[in-house]
């Protein structure tokens, strides 16, 4: 079975994020990484791999040269090679092109079962795997809490707004992991040295047949056209309790008429 | 006036307010054009109509249970071909996204997602966004298609306007991706007899800091009418259920009225709730970061203030 994980190189989410001056999220002032959410993506492969025969975990992602980070770690907890898809051309793409790239990066490495994260923690649109199943016309099974693979068949429970649903479908599939699906493995010292023997392949947009006009900045199907700092929320009244403090709290909620 | 197309959130012909609020959105930008589906469609066209829908296309079938988002995209691809709306307005659910980035791909559209108001532009509906936890604002457009745009909860008024609402049946052609994945059992999530989370006028939640004893939250969520929300300390150690957790990877909100009880304010925290109106904060460290959001802050033990909180409300209700 051939298990194919995509990725994100994210700016760190307890770093000072912010846009560049073309209104693409900046990544020169704050650290990158594998994003968290992402984790629970390659654990559930591993974990899988680790259930079934012949199995191989490829890493994929999309991104800039300081991307192999993420592929790195994805590596180093256990993945068996990665794939970089980078190009020049890709800076600025957005969700609809973010999709079409990977669809073609996971048709060319073959695939049984595609696993992502539930959402990007810097876009964190969440729809990427259900585009990817749209483009691919394979079946999704998304935010799974749990998930299970048997006899060509992925089942999982999905907790929705209004009730909790267990799926079911037939591979090859688009499933994406909550983080409710597992804690994610540390990599090992172990790991972290295999990581570095393993093969990752770059691809740009001509191994994947696709034209520069349809990715990239200007080429999106959405723009944004301006990104404003929101103004801090200005700290208010802090007092201390000091016999009184709930009391205080209900004269402040009165005068806001909460009460 | 353009049509636009509202995708009903409804559970067996009840429409829940998100939609409602969408319908405001949509008669900004011009006339709604609701499309509700499953068990009990139909009925939802009373309410729709009275806060706005001229029409409401409706289409009901066992597929939109027994499987996948995608019969549901099938069917708004369908609604879409039909009216040729000017934009198309989804409900910002996990699953409503889904459908919309779906449909958007389907119909050569970008997609706009967790929008928290939609007004009109020179060039097409533009859309507000909150980014990176709600530290930045942003205004975006759909520059190619009908634009396609999920709404949060709570963005707009739901407002009265009675219109037409003329239903109409909608045809529907079931893709072949859409037996694809299959719902084998539903476990509805039991109700608690509080609003729901996300569309509350009022959240009490409760982190590490309750140590497990969500009493004094729920004592003084149900003295205000309020949801409960939970931080994901809380939810991890199970001490509530991950249907309360609020956050980046939990339910976004944006009451008028936050109260975090026994929370830090992680960075992914605030992702759910920082756009609330007014935060009010009790934690027992005067640094704790959520008091850099408070609009009123008590330094103190949980266990103290929201007990005299909730006796004090009681008592000037009379
Ligand atoms: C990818 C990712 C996604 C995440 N998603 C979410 C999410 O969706 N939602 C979320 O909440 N977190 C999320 N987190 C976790 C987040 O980083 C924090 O760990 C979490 O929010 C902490 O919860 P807490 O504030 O309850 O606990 P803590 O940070 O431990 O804070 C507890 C607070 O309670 C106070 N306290 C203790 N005792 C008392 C008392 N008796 N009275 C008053 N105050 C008291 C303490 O002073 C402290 O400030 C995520 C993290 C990651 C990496």
């Amino acid at each position: 079975m051939k298990i194919v994980v995509c990725v994100k190189y994210v700016p760190d989410a307890t770093g000072d994020r912010k846009f560049a001056d073309d209104l693409t999220v900046d990544r020169d002032d704050v650290d990158g990484l594998l994003s968290e959410l992402d984790e629970y993506a390659v654990e559930q492969a591993l974990r899988i791999a680790e259930e079934a025969d012949e199995t191989e975990v490829t890493a994929l992602t999309v991104g800039p040269e300081d991307a192999k980070d993420a592929l790195r770690k994805a590596l180093s907890m256990g993945a068996d090679k990665a794939i970089h898809v980078e190009d020049d051309g890709l800076h600025g793409t957005d969700v609809i092109g973010t999709s079409l790239v990977l669809a073609k990066a996971i048709a060319k490495a073959g695939y049984d079962l595609v696993i992502s994260g539930m959402a990007s923690t810097d876009g964190a649109m969440g729809v990427v795997p259900a585009l990817l199943a749209e483009r691919l016309g394979v079946p999704q099974a998304t935010l799974l809490s749990e998930v299970g693979v048997e006899g060509g068949l992925v089942t999982g429970r999905r907790d929705g707004d209004a009730a909790s649903e267990r799926l079911e479908a037939r591979l090859p599939a688009v499933v994406s992991v909550t983080d409710q699906s597992g804690e994610a493995r540390y990599p090992s010292f172990k790991g972290i040295m295999a990581a570095k023997k393993k093969p990752v392949e770059t691809w740009d947009l001509s191994d994947l047949d696709i034209e520069a006009g349809s990715v990239g900045l200007e080429h999106a199907w959405t723009a944004v056209d301006s990104a404003a700092d929101r103004p801090a929320r200005t700290a208010g009244t802090v007092v201390t309790d000091e016999g009184e403090g709930g009391r205080q709290l209900a004269a402040f909620l009165a005068g806001q008429k909460f009460i | 006036m353009p049509e636009i197309l509202v995708y009903v959130d409804h559970v067996d012909g009840a429409v829940r307010k998100p939609t409602l609020e969408l319908l405001t959105l949509a008669r900004g930008i011009g006339e709604p054009v609701a499309v509700a589906l499953g068990d009990g469609a139909a009925d939802t066209a009373a309410t729709l109509a009275e806060h706005g829908a001229t029409r409401v296309l409706v289409h009901e079938a066992p597929e939109y249970a027994a499987y996948l988002v995608v019969p549901k995209v099938d069917a708004l691809h369908a609604a879409y071909e039909a009216i040729s709306p000017a934009a198309v307005l989804v409900p910002s659910s996990a699953e409503g996204k889904e459908i919309a980035a779906r449909t958007a791909l389907r119909i050569g559209s970008g997609v706009i997602t967790d929008a928290v108001d939609v007004a009109a532009g020179g060039s097409g509906p533009v859309a507000e966004q909150s980014a990176f936890a709600a530290s930045y604002t942003t205004t975006s457009r759909v520059t190619r298609g009908t634009p396609v745009i999920t709404v949060k909860p709570n963005s707009a008024a739901v407002e009265p306007a009675p219109a037409a609402g003329a239903v109409e049946a909608l045809d529907v052609t079931f893709s072949a991706q859409a037996t694809g994945t299959k719902v084998i059992a539903r476990t509805p999530r039991e109700s608690t007899g509080r609003p729901e989370l996300t569309e509350a006028a009022i959240v009490v939640a409760g982190g590490r800091g309750t140590v497990g004893d969500f009493t004094a939250v729920e004592a003084l969520a149900d003295e205000l009418g309020a949801a409960v929300g939970a931080s994901r300390a809380a939810v991890d150690a199970g001490w509530y259920p991950h249907s309360h957790q609020v956050g980046q990877t939990g339910k976004s909100v944006s009451p008028q009225l936050y109260v975090a009880a026994g929370i830090s304010g992680a960075v992914q925290h605030r992702a759910g709730m920082q756009t609330s109106q007014t935060i009010v904060a009790v934690n027992k460290d005067p640094e704790a970061p959520i008091f850099d959001l408070a609009d009123f802050g008590v330094v103190g033990d949980l266990f103290d203030v929201v007990p005299q909180l909730t006796k004090e409300i009681d008592a000037r209700k009379g």
